[in-house]
């Protein structure tokens, strides 16, 4: 058994909250920079110069990227042999987030009832899901989520026969909905599978891989492929006004289902597609 | 005009400024302009229903949909991207009846904000949505309005140089949305 405190998860998860605000991952900025290079309309091109450039200056200034600075997601793989120390893990994460967003003056986005509506001042508590795994770490993954793209993204309980074709349509329905609001170019996490909650689950989940890194199963690699390129035959482009960059990439993640069930959840992520992992 | 010249503008807006505005447009703002987003939308609309004096005149006027993340030592503001606009839609016909006249934030309008803006002749730019460092850079100077409780929703002016924005709807009703993604749409 190795134990790991608390006070070491507060200061990572601290850390983890300013890093992913301030810093665009390196794999968002190089297929921005890619997708550049083939974007045909001259306004889509200085949209994405202008993000580009937007991302250099949260990096240089310590700035967030966007002032949506989100509701915190993580996603947290323990291992069997891990004993947390000194407190709860929840509680240990959400004074991360606490800290994190008060000293990286990030926003405070979360309200403490959905019908009430104050605001926490502190933007907790997180939304987080626990993985037991096997071995001795703590692997934290943390996305903070923008809600102009989460408003945009849909569920769907398809009927096995709709298959493939069903999917790739009910996909293409949800971009072209979503349409500028979400802040194109986005990244579609799709979660294929499951019941309607782990659809979900493995949708958000899906955009934590890295852009770039295709599914495992060269089947779902190849519908992932077909959906992009769908997704930027439709003419959305960056910020909704025309192009080719409507996405950035298209990530599929799936679970076991049930005989007479197709569930599917598109969810949207922004271009500020934030997401860090550290492992304890 | 050219459309792919940048057209620098200076708020408030003079009303040959405006009508010269065409969907599409590059533009470089410079001025003055209002932050308000929901909380401050619903107080608006609920001092006019009330038949009080709003705290800001909005004749002529800019408002930008915008919650900042808070200011660091030193700086006037945050990050300041735009938020999504929609959910202005069902309070804005009656600013714009207050003289409103510039509308700054990102995503689609409804039909009835677009008939109300014609028939008022404003209009609604674009800021690039995610690109609130770039903007926070183009702002100069932030000063305390209304609704101050309000936190990063409160109103607020804006003293801005050079901030970047696209014109959206024109004066006419026309939309770069349907216009520029007609050019390419493949299927």
């Amino acid at each position: 058994m190795r134990t790991i405190h608390v006070s070491n998860i507060v200061s990572a998860v601290k850390e983890m909250c300013i890093e992913a605000n301030y810093y665009l991952p390196l794999d968002v900025k190089a297929r921005m920079r890619t997708m550049k290079e083939v974007e045909e309309s001259p306004l889509a091109i200085s949209l994405l110069e202008e993000l580009i450039e937007n991302a250099e200056i949260a990096e240089r200034d310590h700035i967030p990227m966007c002032q949506d600075t989100g509701m915190g997601v993580f996603f947290v793989e323990l291992g069997q042999g891990v004993s947390i120390e000194g407190g709860l893990l929840t509680d240990a994460i959400n004074e991360g987030v606490r800290q994190g967003y008060r000293e990286g003056f990030l926003r405070a986005s979360v309200v403490q009832d959905p019908l009430r509506r104050v605001n926490t001042q502190d933007n907790t508590p997180a939304v987080i899901h626990y993985e037991l795994v096997k071995g001795y770490h703590l692997v934290i993954h943390f996305a903070p989520k923008g809600f102009g793209s989460e408003n945009m993204s849909v569920s769907r309980m398809l009927r096995p026969a709709d298959g493939v074709e069903g999917v790739v349509q009910f996909v293409l329905e949800a971009v072209e909905m979503a349409g500028s609001n979400p802040c194109p170019p986005i990244v579609l996490g799709i979660g294929i599978g499951g019941t309607l909650e782990k659809a979900a689950i493995v949708a958000k989940k899906s955009l934590l891989r890295p852009i770039g890194e295709g599914h495992a199963d060269p089947f779902y690699a190849a519908l992932e492929a077909r959906i992009l390129e769908e997704v930027n035959a439709l003419g959305i482009g960056p910020q909704g006004l025309g192009g080719r960059t409507t996405a950035l990439a298209v990530h599929i993640d799936t679970f076991p289902t049930h005989i007479a069930g197709l569930p599917v959840v598109v969810n949207i992520n922004c271009h500020a597609a934030r997401h860090v992992t550290r492992a304890l | 005009m050219n459309k792919d010249q940048v057209f620098r503008m200076h708020l408030p807006a003079a009303k040959e400024d405006l009508s010269a505005l065409r969907a599409g447009m590059r533009v470089l703002l410079s001025g003055v302009l209002y932050t308000a987003r929901d909380a401050a939308h619903l107080r608006l609309i609920a001092a006019l229903e009330k038949g009080e004096v709003l705290p800001i005149n909005l004749d002529g006027q800019a408002i930008y949909y915008v919650g900042p993340t808070p200011a660091q030592d030193g700086q006037p503001i945050g990050a300041c991207g735009p938020t999504t606009s929609y959910r202005m839609d069902p309070m804005t016909p009656k600013l714009l009846e207050k003289g409103l006249k510039v509308m700054i934030g990102k995503g689609e309008r409804t039909e009835e904000v677009i008939a109300a803006m014609k028939a008022h002749g404003a209009v609604y730019l674009a800021a690039t949505g995610g690109a609130g460092a770039l903007l926070s850079s183009r702002v100069k100077k932030r000063t305390p309005v209304a609704y101050a409780d309000l936190g990063a929703e409160a109103i607020t002016q804006l003293e801005v140089e050079d901030f970047p924005v696209v014109v959206v709807i024109d004066t006419q009703g026309n939309s770069a949305y349907e216009i520029e993604r007609q050019k390419y749409r493949r299927k």
